[in-house]
């Protein structure tokens, strides 16, 4: 048994520290370090930088322009990119839809999609969940009914993260009836076809991340088709197994046990620094702990992976435990400031508490990742996934 | 990377397994567990033939391993049998040996002949070496200990207690021979054993060995940590099968997600100490041995008491009653905490390091 990276892997560690040290723009990974939000601009400004590397699509082979990397590669350029407080790009066209193409879509929208990623012409969003369908996504009800050339879809879908910056939706849209599964479509919508209407939800933190997106009488060329009609489900759990790279969130919860520990070193409190709380001292190093066997955990179905043995329920492990970890390490970076916490940031004078940027947001950020539980297939979702395995035979 | 075992692991595992099964059967395990001397000698011969207590010693002192690696290896099959053999107690003191240079009495131990027990807890000290009081003086040009001994893990059946004790402004090592004990059953089987010492004499074997102490103690832990990843194992499988042969409501226990879900976050559970487990094996050697072990051993009695509670209630009444080999794994597992430090003890170990940090560092 061995946790050494190979010598080429520690060699490739290096290399992405060296460029992210060299080309991270400092205003933008400050703006990450310290929690502030982040403009579109500034994933704009990011996606480039690495577009000019030929580091954006990690996860695309290189004959279609992505960096052909081995999973212990994205493993490494995830963790560092976390560690140097780079951005975290949207996954939807680059490591969600692009595959899908590469995977199932024709030479010709190989040729239009996959570039138009790339070069940021096209931003992606996804149309998945629905008001009605959840959990049991196959249960959707947008329809697509083919007339001609033409679909013609009416229906609604919700919780299209990041909707408001995109100019195209990747959608399940439902070509036929019987078993839920086998009469789903997987069909492209360019967002500004009349008819297609997207409308922000506002979420529990006061920010819009989410929005809901409504199709009436939409017409989308049958071109627009990804794979066979009813095959889309399929597609759909391929989609998946992409969307789980990095899902433990390591890099992250590194991070952000450092900034609690820093914080909690700077805050006094009843006379004494809240780090020399014995009480608070203890839930640190209990999560600290539990980051460690993540980490070692989150190696071993690395491994797995890169020697093609992975058991399939790998990524739900790592998910369960990775955001019930950075829940809690929210949950203790509120608790930090005390009453302080209470200001609401951008009202009155709650900037100007000589605080960090994302410690006036603590509250904030705590109630916004209450979602790292239910998004991405719900924690009670991923039980579920690992239960069918461990109870197989 | 690579988190398979070596094939020479892999093949002392099997092996091991497979004669603990055979030698050591939860019936002979129970009947000897709770019995003076909480010790099967025909299963430590067995044990001595397949190497076992040779793989505690280094090479450089005849020993076949002394690797964190082969102390993993062995102690995960060790729970996963619940055996009750003196082991820990002869790792703990073979691994002293070996840093006071003791080889001598290191061929008795590889061979079989010599059991060891280490002396060190106290009833108001568990972890931090710092509050020992017990002492001993040379009186006469013989070594007098005096003081009182706790929790002297496998004493009973030990040939040789090494005594940890106050030297002036050191800590000290000191041999008595099969010495008078107050021996008892631990409520999860094996024996311990309290001492008082109120003078006795005794062979000193180092003045001064803080650092080889600590050391042996950090081995102790990674050792415990791998037993509960043994008998966790175990009871994983016993629990599932438990749940998927049980019917009530006209259908196995294992249909309802309830249940089902309960029983994930055990084998996450297990995951995890395996993982923790690793990190501690593979820092051993490290400079930051002491604060893996500290995590391991922490999150490990933290894991392992929840499994176990988990465990006996899916179980239902079944896992309540004493002839149901699940309720021993479970009382392992809670117990397992109580030895070498807590969970709460390792809490605070790894806070006295980052304050001591912080001042080095101001």
């Amino acid at each position: 048994m061995n946790l050494d990276y190979s010598p080429q892997e520690v060699a490739f560690r290096a290399e992405v520290r060296a460029f992210l040290a060299d080309n991270l723009p400092a205003d933008i990974a400050a703006r990450v370090a310290d929690g502030s939000p982040l403009s579109h601009d500034d994933t704009l400004r990011w996606q480039a930088i690495l577009h000019a590397r030929g580091w954006l699509a990690s996860v695309w082979p290189r004959e279609h322009g992505g960096t052909g990397w081995s999973v212990v590669e994205r493993h490494i350029f995830a963790e560092e990119s976390a560690l140097y407080s780079a951005p975290r790009l949207p996954p939807f066209g680059l490591n969600m839809l692009g595959p899908v193409v590469i995977r199932y879509g024709t030479d010709a929208q190989k040729a239009t999609i996959l570039p138009r990623i790339l070069d940021g012409s096209d931003w992606w969003c996804q149309g998945y969940s629905e008001p009605g369908a959840g959990s049991d996504l196959a249960s959707l009800r947008t329809r697509a009914v083919r007339f001609g050339d033409d679909y013609v879809v009416n229906g609604q879908k919700t919780w299209t993260t990041y909707g408001q910056y995109a100019n195209k939706i990747f959608c399940l849209v439902r070509t036929a009836d019987g078993k839920p599964q086998q009469g789903i479509s997987f069909l492209l919508v360019d967002l500004d076809t009349p008819g297609v209407e997207m409308r922000p939800i506002r979420i529990i933190d006061g920010s819009v991340e989410v929005n809901e997106v409504f199709f009436t009488d939409a017409r989308v060329p049958v071109a627009n088709l990804v794979g066979e009609e009813n095959a889309g489900w399929t597609i759909a759990k391929y989609l998946l197994t992409y969307e789980r790279t990095n899902i433990a969130g390591v890099g992250y919860a590194t991070k952000e046990l450092a900034r609690l520990r820093q914080l909690a070193r700077q805050i006094v409190r009843d006379g004494r620094p809240i780090a020399d709380n014995p009480a608070f001292a203890a839930r640190i190093a209990e999560l600290e702990c539990e980051l460690e066997a993540l980490r070692v955990t989150n190696l071993r179905l690395l491994a797995n992976a890169r020697d093609g043995a992975a058991s399939g329920v790998d990524s739900s492990m790592l998910k369960l435990r990775g955001t019930q970890l950075r829940q809690s390490l929210q949950d203790l970076y509120r608790m930090v400031l005390g009453p302080m916490a209470g200001p609401l940031a951008g009202t009155g004078l709650a900037g100007d508490l000589g605080l960090p940027s994302d410690a006036i947001r603590a509250a904030q950020t705590y109630f916004n990742h209450r979602k790292l539980s239910i998004y991405g297939g719900s924690n009670e979702i991923q039980r579920n996934i690992v239960a069918q395995h461990l109870f197989q035979g | 990377m690579d988190f398979r075992h070596s094939e020479e692991h892999q093949l002392l595992a099997d092996s091991l397994r497979r004669f603990l099964a055979d030698a050591s059967p939860m019936t002979a395990r129970n009947t000897a567990a709770f019995a003076f001397p909480y010790h099967i000698p025909t299963l430590w011969a067995g044990l001595a033939r397949l190497g076992i207590p040779g793989a505690f010693v280094t090479e450089a002192h005849g020993g076949f391993g002394g690797t964190p690696a082969d102390i993993m290896v062995v102690f995960e099959e060790i729970g996963r049998n619940l055996c009750i053999e003196p082991l820990l107690g002869t790792l703990l003191g073979a691994r002293l040996l070996e840093r006071l240079g003791r080889g001598d009495l290191l061929e008795g131990v590889i061979a079989g002949s010599e059991r060891l027990a280490l002396a060190v807890n106290e009833p108001q000290v568990a972890c931090d070496l710092d509050h020992l009081a017990a002492t001993a003086h040379r009186v006469d040009g013989s070594w007098r200990l005096q003081g009182q001994k706790s929790a002297i893990y496998g004493a009973p059946a030990a040939t040789l207690v090494l005594v940890v004790a106050r030297t002036d402004d050191h800590l000290g090592v000191f041999a008595l021979r099969e010495p008078a004990l107050i021996h008892s059953a631990m409520v999860d089987g094996g024996g311990t054993a309290d001492l008082v010492l109120s003078g006795l004499r005794a062979e000193c074997l180092a003045q001064d060995a803080r650092p080889a102490i600590e050391e042996a103690l950090d081995l102790g832990r990674l050792a415990l940590c791998a037993e509960t990843l043994g008998a966790m194992s175990h009871l994983m499988a016993l629990t599932k099968d438990y749940l998927q042969t049980r019917k009530q409501f006209g259908q196995a226990l294992s249909t309802f997600q309830a249940l089902r879900h309960r029983a994930v976050d055990m084998q996450v559970d297990l995951e995890q100490v395996l993982s923790i487990t690793i990190s501690a094996m593979a820092e051993f050697d490290g400079p930051q041995r002491a604060r893996h072990v500290a995590m391991a051993k922490a999150l490990t009695g933290k894991l392992a008491a929840r499994f176990a509670e988990e465990a006996i209630q899916l179980h239902g009444g079944i896992g309540m009653t004493w002839e149901y080999p699940g309720s021993h794994y479970a009382k392992r597992l809670v117990m397992i905490d109580h030895q070498l430090g807590d969970r709460h003890d390792h809490i605070a170990r790894m806070i006295r390091a980052d304050r001591q940090d912080v001042k080095a560092a101001t």
